[in-house]
């Protein structure tokens, strides 16, 4: 683990790092950088494509729901308003709330889904530097389980890209 | 493209000359300054005027759960409401709180999408406020319906009478938008708060540090974290905003699909959620600058984040203008009895007339002052405005509702309803609800999103120490 002065020493140092061929690496910074993505050459988050999932699904079961209990099981007539397919106009706000309501649960479960979270215990935890990431701190962490990283190597291609302090942390 | 451009002239965007815009945060402040400050209220004691506020509004807080207790023992008639007004301070109420709550969801959905950064400074206080102005707002209905024991009814749940509810009515479309709105703002919130809390874990001690650590989810920061989460939010933002849209035009059809003449009109849904926000901006500004002067926060909640609100104060505030005029012209134009004469009782000849001006003033007449400079820069002048503000919002639900209640189509039934002390107290309760768990929030967790006041200084940006090393090469050069 490696911290770097600013959030530019960082940006730099990921490009060479993304360039070195590195695979597990990461960046830890107190707020999202913006261009980060590219500069560590990852793609855009797929997480949309859960959301999408619990949109349609939101909206099927209101749907399914609305004409369901509405339609066959009990319809109710009021003021001599009939209940049938016509009837769809008066069910869409209630297809609209379920389908945000459920795509923001696909978000948020997704999200922690994706990042595998909540993980209360992680190696890097043990780590005095490694708290800094959350004030102002901006940390780069290569793994020794990447297939590039050698011990010496890697020490000496993070001094090189400027790194202030440089930690040996154990998992 | 834009990086090219902008290296020609070889300074920062924030730096460059000719372009007079306020920084978002002043004074130069450093990333661990602003943690400090705003992490630094949460970890030292709280000052005085904190007790000052909290006792009382918690000796409120517990008037509001007697009146509900006396009211829930004794029953419903203990309101002041009766036939035909079977709609009264409750409903005004609600109305009235959530409404508030709209200014929340707009700062932190909709300014993020129009990437209005100044956002930052305030959304997590209003989004906070969002939150507890819902839960005051569902309070109203839930113990409206009569029998609180019952409000399970609502909810789409098979049960033993093979009751379904009835889905064509804007009643049950209310229960959806709300209870959507209050659980997609709770997320909301609390993703933006995750970061944050992770920022109060690795300062905390103790059961602080367990405290928030367990609520920070084990949140690390790493740029692969970072990237889905920015486009968590950014959904979040995007549903949010027709969201917040839908929920005060679903609470107006409450009124606009019924047929009762002043409740009766298509103008409703843009009119409630303009005024809405309008309400809702207000209520930020009552409760953040006093915040503001009382943490020190002069350099992050600046006096152009004032302004900027008290603008769209003035926006809105005349929007509502507009739609109370275009609401008389209609009931004119339209040629219909029964509307025309709701409308001239509701302005000239019935009996809350006074309400009527009231409103009229408050709402639309006051915050034409900001249409002056000096105005929006003077503190006092804002804190005054805004709390007539607050006033004319809760009188332009008063006079929607009850007003066009008490005088409906029978003149037989016709009478002048006021509420009773229950309800009164119910309210006064309310407030002391609302301000005891903002004081609550502003004890335990972080006013101001840290994380993403930190994304908007100058500094931020991955270029920043590029442009600054390009000036220095040229300014050395030129010498």
């Amino acid at each position: 683990m490696a911290e770097f002065s600013s959030a530019t020493e960082l940006y730099h140092a990921a490009e060479k790092v993304r360039d070195a061929g590195f695979r597990r690496w990461d960046v830890h910074t107190p707020y999202p950088v913006h261009g980060m993505d590219q500069a560590m050459g990852l793609g855009k988050s797929w997480l949309s494509a859960i959301v999408l999932m619990g949109g349609i699904t939101g909206s099927s079961v209101a749907l399914g729901l609305q004409f369901f209990t509405q339609v066959s099981l009990y319809p109710t007539v009021v003021q001599d308003k009939p209940t049938n397919f016509f009837t769809l106009p008066a069910f869409f706000p209630v297809t609209f709330e379920l389908t945000i309501l459920l795509s923001a649960f696909a978000t948020v479960f997704g999200l922690l889904g994706i990042l595998m979270l909540p993980r209360w215990n992680h190696p890097l935890f043990n780590s005095g530097l490694f708290s800094k990431f959350s004030n102002d701190g901006f940390l780069m962490v290569i793994e020794s389980r990447d297939p590039k990283f050698k011990r010496e190597k890697t020490k000496e291609l993070l001094e090189e890209m400027g790194a202030g302090a440089i930690e040996e942390v154990n998992y | 493209m834009a990086n090219t451009k902008t290296a020609n002239t070889a300074v920062h965007p924030s730096e460059a000359e000719g372009v007079v815009r306020e920084p978002l945060v002043l004074n130069n402040r450093s990333l661990g300054w602003i943690t400090d400050r705003i992490c630094g209220i949460v970890e030292n004691r709280q000052p005085f005027v904190w007790w000052v506020l909290f006792v009382p509004s918690v000796v409120l807080f517990g008037c509001l759960v007697f009146s509900l207790v006396y009211l829930v023992s004794t029953g419903v008639g203990v309101w002041g409401m009766n036939h035909p007004v079977a709609w009264g301070w409750d409903i005004v109420n609600f109305v009235f709180w959530i409404g508030i709550g709209h200014a929340g969801t707009l700062i932190s959905a909709i300014l993020f999408l129009t990437r209005q950064k100044w956002r930052t400074s305030v959304n997590r206080a209003s989004e906070a406020m969002t939150l507890i102005a819902v839960m005051c707002a569902g309070l109203f209905p839930g113990f409206h319906v009569g029998r609180f024991w019952m409000v399970w009814f609502l909810a789409p749940i098979p049960n033993s009478n093979a009751i379904w509810q009835n889905f064509k009515s804007p009643l049950l479309w209310d229960v959806f938008a709300v209870s959507t709105y209050f659980t997609v703002s709770v997320i909301f919130w609390y993703i933006g708060l995750i970061p944050d809390l992770a920022t109060l874990r690795d300062r905390g001690k103790g059961l602080a540090k367990k405290a928030y650590g367990f609520f920070a989810l084990g949140w690390r920061g790493g740029n692969r974290q970072w990237r889905h989460y920015e486009m968590a939010y950014l959904i979040l933002a995007a549903i949010s905003t027709p969201l917040v849209l839908s929920v005060h035009s679903v609470v107006s059809f409450d009124f606009a699909t019924s047929v009762i003449p002043g409740w009766h009109t298509t103008i409703f849904p843009p009119y409630f959620v303009a005024g809405a926000i309008f309400g809702g901006f207000a209520m930020v500004l009552t409760l953040m600058l006093p915040v503001r002067k009382l943490y020190g926060l002069e350099d992050l909640i600046t006096a152009k984040h004032i302004d900027n609100m008290a603008k769209i104060i003035l926006l809105t505030g005349t929007i509502v203008g507009y739609a109370y005029i275009m609401e008389l012209f209609i009931s004119y134009y339209a040629a219909n009895k029964f509307e025309g004469d709701a409308f001239h009782m509701r302005i000239l000849s019935g009996p809350y007339r006074w309400a009527y001006y009231c409103m009229f003033f408050c709402n639309v007449i006051a915050p034409q002052v900001f249409w002056f400079h000096w105005s929006r820069h003077n503190l006092w002048m804002v804190f005054l405005i805004v709390n007539i503000v607050n006033v004319g919002m809760w009188f332009e639900r008063f006079v929607i509702i009850p007003t066009s209640l008490a005088q409906d189509f029978l003149p037989g039934q016709w009478g002048y309803y006021s509420a009773s002390w229950v309800e009164k107290l119910m309210f006064a309760g309310s407030f002391g609800m609302f301000l005891m768990l903002f004081l609550l929030f502003i004890r335990f967790l972080p006013v101001i999103a840290v994380s993403e006041v930190k994304g908007v200084l100058p500094e931020s940006d991955p270029h920043y120490h590029d442009w600054k090393r390009i000036r220095e090469k040229r300014r050395g050069a030129k010498r």
